[in-house]
């Protein structure tokens, strides 16, 4: 199989007179965790939908593990596994019975289901409750039971949509250790996820904005826009007032609350610290802190959204 | 056919453990047929009767009992005056009063003809028109043992009505068929359809179409068993009818057994159409009654004859599963017909079924692009 597992070139999908994705381009390689970020609606389920062979895009390729989705979307259903934020599974059967008929549709004889099942049960810390009933499971063992039933077949490409939705810390953390393993077992793994901290956890991510793609690379590499403006943060008495007294600085590019905190990207390293404070001091409010702050994804994002909004208005 | 077992299997475990679907579909039929079987029923009796006899001869009497007698009329009260069999309809407690005027051993006597009133409610005009047809029967063979001696001319051309099949005319025996062909259309369609929706609204259906398993396998896989349920559902109300309402099996079981899962395969065809224009249960559910509950009573002859309906009526029949149904089962049960006559019915029934499920295989596969 050769190094890349997904590669997409000007892939659309329009309903009707809306363009739900905007000639997407992106390449994933085997073995990398690539996240996929965007806000809601942003056109990370319609790109999903189409890699996995559900949706025809209107125009544009994707190959998925050297299958054209457009052409061969059952071909692309072997080579794939899918688990989506609502844990699919069926809440009237036991563990064994959920695992038997996800086997049992991907065509596994019994040898393989034999092996992968205790795969799948040792995996996801399930032995002793085959015959648990599905709904009967907590959150955490739902989670892993469903990603289990995804990978049953072996696929070399995982898609994961939103996979830890409702999951209590640890067991997120448990499951990102099996999303590591599988990637270090060659996997490829394309997930979306609104968790900006697990997005740090990928190799690389994609910014996607109304059907667009708005930034590409690592982590760091994303953070990169923020180079050339340095980020303050501000913890104030009056946040709010804080922001309008910035917002209206020459030298302040724009703000954001993050928590009770004020986040002010400046425009130029000129601008310093000690101005912001002195600013602020000026106009009568009391600053407890102003420090540099590292650009966190949120930055990134915010800046993405703010800047595709401006371009719109 | 692996991955259409592997679907089969699965929803049997899960109808298994759904206590909910399976007492729907093997309670519910049985219920209906005995609630319906019970209460529609267009035979009147006891019908409750005053009898105003101004004439009190053996005679007379001898015209109340055969009303009496006939197992049609209970004996509501005797009265004397002609108010007080008014307040007594005015009351409901009694539908008809048989007024039989002074004279009448008489004129009988006397070789003349004597004329009795019978007066009946008729704020049900149904049930009047049935009861003046008792009441006038009764009456012609009341008056032939009145008057044993009475020497009558015989009309030289006379009608002899033989009633085939159902000789006694019960409406049981013209209904039953109906309701079968009712509830098993209202279960096959209702559940196919809420089991696919289900699987739409927890979000497993997705997870199925991103695995490599063809539509067709899928829906064989997946109809099945409601197949299957179905089928031995519709055993139970035809064996339940003909123990409880006495409905003979005339035909072969093997006819029959064709006709039913003709008309099923169409049923389960409906059901799987809806759940392709349908998101929800809900909307599903109202779907599956609305297609089926009031085409299949109004509109298939179960109740209403097709044949007084207006034109256009008559032309919406046709794509009624359950008319060509109707045809085929009471052909069967009531008449012993065979295969080879029936074969238009059944032909029509094939048409219906194919007709949906290709509707409905177009639609899915549709979903998929």
């Amino acid at each position: 199989m050769s190094e890349t597992a997904i590669d997409v070139r000007h892939l659309t999908r329009r309903f009707g007179g809306f363009v739900a994705v905007d000639d997407l381009a992106f390449t994933v390689r085997r073995g990398e965790i690539f996240g996929f970020l965007g806000s809601n609606g942003a056109g990370k389920s319609t790109t999903i939908r189409m890699l996995c062979g559900l949706l025809k895009p209107t125009s544009g390729t994707a190959l998925v593990g050297g299958v054209d989705v457009a052409s061969d979307p059952e071909g692309v259903k072997q080579r794939i596994g899918y688990m989506s934020q609502k844990f699919s599974l069926y809440e009237l059967l036991t563990v064994d019975q959920n695992i038997r008929f996800f086997a049992g549709i991907y065509g596994l004889n019994p040898q393989q289901l034999a092996e992968r099942r205790r795969f799948v049960i040792e995996m996801a810390g399930l032995a002793g409750r085959e015959t648990t009933l599905a709904r009967d499971l907590a959150g955490g063992w739902r989670q892993r039971l469903a990603l289990g039933c995804a990978i049953l077949h072996q696929p070399a490409i995982l898609f994961l949509d939103e996979p830890t939705g409702g999951v209590d810390p640890l067991s997120r953390r448990q499951f990102w250790r099996l999303i590591d393993a599988l990637s270090s077992d060659g996997v490829t793994v394309l997930v979306t996820t609104h968790y900006l901290d697990e997005a740090e956890r990928c190799h690389r991510v994609a910014l996607i904005h109304a059907g667009k793609l708005a930034a590409l690379g690592t982590t760091t590499e994303v953070k990169g826009i923020f180079k050339d403006r340095p980020i303050v943060e501000i913890r104030a008495d009056q946040p709010v007032e804080a922001m309008r007294i910035l917002d209206a600085s020459p030298g302040v590019e724009k703000t954001s609350l993050f928590g009770t905190a004020v986040h002010a990207v400046l425009r130029g390293p000129s601008v310093t610290t000690e101005d912001v404070r002195t600013l602020l001091h000026d106009a009568g409010v009391s600053v407890d802190v102003v420090e540099p702050a590292l650009p966190s994804l949120e930055d990134v994002f915010l800046d993405v959204v703010d800047r595709a909004g401006g371009a719109a208005a | 056919m692996r991955k259409a077992l592997a679907v089969g299997r699965k929803e049997l475990r899960q109808i298994a453990r759904d206590r909910r679907t399976l007492l729907i579909l093997v309670f519910v039929p049985a219920f209906f047929l005995l609630l319906y079987g019970y209460a529609l029923n267009f035979d009147i009796r006891h019908v409750l009767l005053a009898v105003e006899d101004r004439d009190g001869t053996p005679q007379s009497r001898a015209v109340v009992s055969a009303f009496v007698n006939s197992g049609y009329f209970d004996l509501a009260a005797s009265v004397y005056d002609p108010r007080a069999a008014e307040r007594l309809l005015d009351l409901n407690d009694a539908r008809a009063v048989l007024v039989i005027p002074e004279g009448l051993a008489r004129e009988v006597g006397n070789g003349r003809t004597a004329t009795v009133q019978v007066i009946i409610s008729g704020d049900n005009a149904n049930t009047a028109t049935t009861v003046m047809g008792y009441a006038s029967s009764i009456l012609r063979t009341a008056s032939s043992q009145v008057s044993p001696g009475a020497v009558t001319m015989a009309p030289p051309v006379t009608v002899e009505p033989r009633i085939w099949y159902n000789p006694e005319l019960r409406s049981t025996l013209f209904l039953v068929p109906g309701l079968i062909a009712y509830i098993s259309m209202i279960t096959a369609v209702t559940s196919t359809a809420l089991s696919i929706v289900r699987e739409k609204e927890f979000g497993t259906m997705e997870q199925v179409r991103m695995a490599p398993i063809g539509t067709l396998s899928y829906v064989v896989g997946k109809t099945i068993p409601y197949f299957v349920i179905a089928l031995a559902s519709a055993a139970l109300i035809i064996l339940a009818s003909m123990i409880l309402f006495g409905l003979p099996m005339r035909g072969s079981w093997f006819a029959l057994l064709v006709a039913v899962s003709l008309f099923l395969v169409g049923a389960l065809g409906t059901g799987l159409l809806i759940s392709t224009i349908s998101d929800t249960q809900q909307i599903a559910f109202q779907l599956a009654l609305l297609v089926s509950l009031l085409p299949t009573i109004m509109l298939s002859g179960f109740i209403f004859p097709i044949s007084s309906m207006p034109r256009v009526l008559q032309l919406v029949t046709y794509v009624v599963p359950a008319r060509y149904f109707l045809i085929a089962l009471r052909g069967i049960v009531l008449k012993g017909s065979s295969l080879d006559t029936l074969w238009i019915p059944l032909a029509a029934l094939v048409i219906y079924a194919a007709a949906m499920l290709s509707l409905a295989s177009v639609r899915l596969a549709r979903e998929h692009a």
